[in-house]
């Protein structure tokens, strides 16, 4: 299995991380080997075998609904870097010009 | 080498009780063998120094008032910077999160507050816990105290480091692939990866949420289980944590291992794993022999696959927590980010993650993305379920299995730099406990010729954590690994 560069791009748009040409490059070399190791897989037959999500065994854990004060807004923010207006954050516009 | 930041917690805490000295006292030769020693070895990211003082001075007063917290009341300890710490920057080593300071603590950093302990500063990490040396960090290596051009493995290398180092009694680690055990064994300090969900997870940074725990490093296999007393336990703040009991950890230290049955399966001793380290745990396992264990060979025949599964559901995982890392209601914001909040998320992210965890988030998103998700996730999840079906079977047998910890002895810091597939298969060992969450314990025992130490991998069943410190405990009764010091500290 291969990676070609036009892949790594299409995965790098999904996974919305910018990258450079030489790292669109050295990525393609490196995806291509770990991909191609895990063909090691193809040897394991799980016909009718069930996936496992979690180990624990829980299931539906629920608590008491009830409000409790945490972390105040001012606090969380006071965690961002960008402007506030009436205690929400302002973002770049979602459509362009 | 100053003496006081060398004691165990067992040792602190019974000189705290003596008054042979004071919490102070230790905070400062601590903090004082930090600034001997952290500019070479590069354990911490950040050191808290008058946050440490005053909390030691609190300590004293308990202390001297009788009413100590618990055996960590006025102990110092080392917090890997990936758990969250109110008031103090925690950056999870990545460009993305360097300004961050977290409004809240993690539950655990706040239960040691409530145990007594003191805070000596962050230790350093691969960057969001991701690789096996601590290279990948935006604050630079780690390197090993036992020699400075080798790695401290990762990705909890600061903690190992800090411990190895004395420039702190205990630290605090995370292990979702090996993350505590790699850099103990690296580094000849006890580190103790516990069950999946014994420990609260919640605030501390997550990476792949099926699979992290919250563990420690110490000096003795006894301290380790003084630490997982104050820590472990069900979190209402973490969903995962089943309520089980939490025994006393400390009650079969002395109870020896006569009868127990102890597996050495062959699939850690194979041609891949270091002879001298295969030669050092064959030495162990004949400690154990006389100690009057069984000791025989098993095999968990799906242990070669592990490290592909791994690299499937661990970046899966990985790349849906990463996606909250957007620059918008915390971390750092390069100065263009273009014009729309697209061109912003790109932007952020492109500059913010490491080489590392883009390979990571590409994997990940690969292999979740539409048409790729049956071959390779669904796939490696079933694998999952045959790899937990061969412990389930190996525990019939056996009460506890034996290994090597790394396949190696440390590596020269760079050697792996370019090939992250070597990097990724330091982990092999540790691995396939972790896809089946159990608890694993790594143990110093022994060093090569050229003196690089190297640690045995315990692991028992799920919850048995009780289990995995009396047969390491018995073991370190016998033998005097864990007191041996890097001459240069």
């Amino acid at each position: 299995m291969v990676l070609t560069p036009e892949q790594v791009r299409h995965i790098a748009k999904l996974a919305r991380v910018a990258l450079r040409d030489d790292e669109v490059e050295k990525l393609s070399t490196q995806l291509t080997n770990i991909f191609q190791y895990m063909e090691i897989l193809d040897e394991v037959d799980t016909k009718d075998i069930l996936p496992t999500s979690q180990v624990t065994g829980l299931q539906n854990v629920t608590r008491v609904d009830e409000v409790k004060s945490w972390v105040s807004r001012e606090d969380l923010l006071g965690c961002t870097e960008l402007p506030l207006e009436q205690n929400q954050i302002r973002v770049k516009p979602v459509f362009g010009e | 080498m100053s003496s006081l930041a060398s004691l165990t917690i067992r040792e602190l805490s019974d000189g705290f009780d003596a008054k042979k000295f004071s919490a102070t006292e230790v905070a400062q030769a601590t903090l004082e063998q930090m600034r001997a020693h952290n500019a070479s070895l590069n354990a911490y990211v950040l050191t808290m120094e008058e946050g440490a003082l005053s909390m030691a001075a609190a300590a004293d007063v308990r202390i001297a008032a009788g009413r100590k917290l618990s055996f960590l009341d006025g102990v110092p300890c080392g917090l890997k910077d990936i758990f969250s710490t109110k008031g103090a920057r925690t950056t999870a080593c990545s460009k993305i999160l360097s300004n961050f300071v977290p409004p809240y603590d993690a539950t655990t950093v706040s239960m040691l507050r409530d145990a007594g302990a003191v805070f000596v500063g962050k230790t350093n990490l691969d960057e969001f816990a991701c690789g096996g040396s601590s290279e990948h960090s935006c604050f630079g290596v780690t390197k090993n105290p036992w020699n400075l051009e080798k790695v401290a493995g990762g990705s909890s290398g600061g903690s190992a480091a800090a411990v190895a180092g004395d420039m702190a009694a205990f630290a605090l680690g995370t292990d979702t692939g090996g993350s505590i055990r790699l850099p103990a064994s690296l580094c000849s300090v006890v580190g103790l990866k516990v069950t999946y969900g014994r420990v609260s997870r919640s605030g501390v940074i997550s990476m792949a949420s099926s699979l992290d725990t919250i563990g420690a490093f110490a000096k003795t296999v006894q301290d380790a289980a003084m630490v997982l007393q104050e820590i472990a336990g069900h979190d209402v703040r973490d969903s995962t944590t089943p309520p089980v009991e939490v025994p006393d950890y400390s009650k079969n230290l002395a109870k020896g291992v006569k009868g127990l049955r102890i597996g050495l399966p062959k699939e850690y001793f194979t041609d891949g794993v270091d002879p001298q380290v295969q030669k050092i745990l064959m030495d162990a396992a004949d400690v154990y022999r006389k100690m009057g264990a069984e000791v025989s060979e098993t095999s968990l025949p799906m242990t070669k696959y592990g490290v592909a599964i791994y690299y499937i559901i661990m970046p899966a995982e990985l790349s849906t927590n990463l996606s909250r890392f957007d620059g918008i209601r915390y971390g750092s914001i390069p100065k263009d980010v273009g014009e729309t909040l697209q061109d912003m998320y790109y932007h952020v992210r492109g500059e913010g993650f490491g080489d590392e965890i883009k390979r990571r988030i590409m994997i990940g998103t690969y292999v979740l993305s539409a048409g790729y998700f049956d071959a390779f996730y669904l796939k490696a999840q079933k694998v999952r379920t045959l790899l937990r079906q061969d412990f389930e079977n190996v525990f019939q047998k056996f009460d506890v299995l034996l290994t090597p910890v790394s396949p190696f002895p440390a590596w020269g810091i760079g050697e792996k730099a370019n090939d992250p597939l070597a990097m990724y298969l330091a982990d092999a060992l540790t691995i396939p406990s972790s896809m089946v969450g159990i608890p694993g314990l790594s143990v110093p025992c022994g060093f090569t010729k050229s003196g690089l130490p190297v640690g045995m991998q315990l692991l028992a069943p799920q919850f048995a954590e009780p289990l995995l410190f009396q047969v390491a405990s018995a073991y370190e009764q016998q033998t005097s690994w864990h007191t041996n010091k890097p001459y240069r500290l």
